[in-house]
């Protein structure tokens, strides 16, 4: 009986997918790559009156590091294919490919470098950088959560708005939102 | 004078219907471009702008309709046969058909299409959507129904252009030149 009882347990600890308490960034120290599975590039477009453009980017690459005894010299860099661009909808997708936003044609990624990292609070953080998309460089802020953590892999929950206008990007504006609403999962295992 | 007579049109039947000939011809060739050109930052601009127009024509053709209710129709010139009477009846009732169904039915054609983009009039205003079924189908239909009806009218204006230089340069009579000045003036030139 307590044989079954214990092998129950050591199923229901393995089911665990991830730390169950609130994870924090001081805990998940360490070098990690990102990874397609659990992670979600999602972005949206709200428009005047109408229905948003809401969309993610299937394929990207990325890795993060955090030191162990400063989270604030954390460095994060990713790359968007924006090739990969999905909206559910063909036509959509194909103007968004096209010369009046990312251009794939001639840009073939979006890149961004963290320049600094600022802790808010146990799991939470705002991460500054260097947004690169159509040649135009910007300042841009995120802010990251950690929201779950363990067994050597992490997710990060991002939030941030991004001015299109500035990266050659305005298309449509009135009609379509200048700001960009980046909701974002970032799963990670160390690497 | 402003109001029409039975013996020709006014200055607001003149000036309304030069202000639509140059609208009703610039959107045709406005609607042939925007499918055309391969910048699609461009074609997206000048189909919002074939959106706007559209409305104006419709909003012009309702006061054109009205002011013409509100008046005398002029008698036709004396010297046309009775088919030329008949055959320039017909055309300007199917022109005026074509003047209301055309807009109308581009603007059912943006109310169907599943891409659900808005209609920001002139940048001023948003223009509801009608209600038709929303679907590939819907949209499929409107889009043929307003490429049909659009080339109905190129072939009827040629012909009405075609009509109108064969009185001036042909027959000289006053067809065109009713249309060029208000009644008022032209008695005034005669006597």
């Amino acid at each position: 009986m307590l044989q079954r009882m214990a092998i129950i347990a050591a199923f229901l600890l393995l089911a665990l997918p991830l730390r169950a308490q609130a994870p924090s960034l001081a805990d998940a120290a360490g070098r990690y790559v990102l990874t397609p599975q659990g992670s979600r590039l999602s972005f949206s477009v709200p428009a005047a009156g109408g229905r948003a453009i809401r969309g993610r980017f299937v394929r990207f690459a990325g890795r993060i590091d955090i030191p162990a005894d400063n989270i604030e010299r954390a460095r994060v860099i990713i790359t968007i294919f924006p090739e990969s661009v999905a909206t559910g909808e063909r036509r959509v997708d194909n103007f968004l490919k096209s010369n009046a936003v990312f251009d794939v044609a001639h840009e073939h990624e979006i890149t961004f470098r963290s320049t600094a990292v600022h802790r808010t609070g146990a799991a939470t953080a705002t991460v500054e950088g260097s947004l690169t998309a159509r040649g135009h460089t910007f300042r841009e802020t995120f802010r990251v959560r950690l929201a779950e953590f363990g067994r050597g892999r992490a997710r990060f929950h991002v939030e941030g708005r991004v001015l299109r206008s500035r990266y050659g990007m305005d298309v449509g504006t009135p009609l379509y939102s200048n700001v960009v609403d980046f909701d974002m999962d970032l799963a990670a295992r160390r690497g | 004078m402003l109001r029409n007579t039975k013996d020709g049109y006014g200055l607001v039947a003149i000036v309304l219907h030069w202000t639509l000939a140059v609208l009703v011809i610039g959107q045709i060739g406005l609607g042939l471009a925007m499918l055309r050109v391969a910048d699609k930052r461009l074609s997206f601009d000048l189909i919002q702008w074939h959106k706007s127009i559209g409305l104006l024509i419709l909003a012009l053709f309702v006061l054109r309709l009205a002011w013409r209710l509100a008046n005398p129709q002029p008698a036709p010139e004396a010297s046309l046969k009775r088919w030329e009477k008949t055959a320039s009846a017909a055309v300007h009732r199917l022109l005026y058909a074509l003047l209301l169904a055309l807009p109308l039915s581009g603007w059912a054609l943006v109310s169907a299409s599943v891409l659900g983009i808005p209609t920001l009039v002139f940048g001023l205003f948003l223009l509801p959507h009608l209600p038709v079924e929303v679907s590939e189908a819907g949209e499929a239909f409107w889009r043929s129904t307003h490429h049909l009806l659009a080339f109905a009218a190129i072939l009827l204006i040629a012909g009405h252009i075609l009509a109108a230089l064969r009185h001036r340069i042909l027959l000289r009579d006053h067809v065109l030149q009713r249309m060029l000045r208000p009644v008022g003036a032209r008695k005034r030139e005669r006597t």
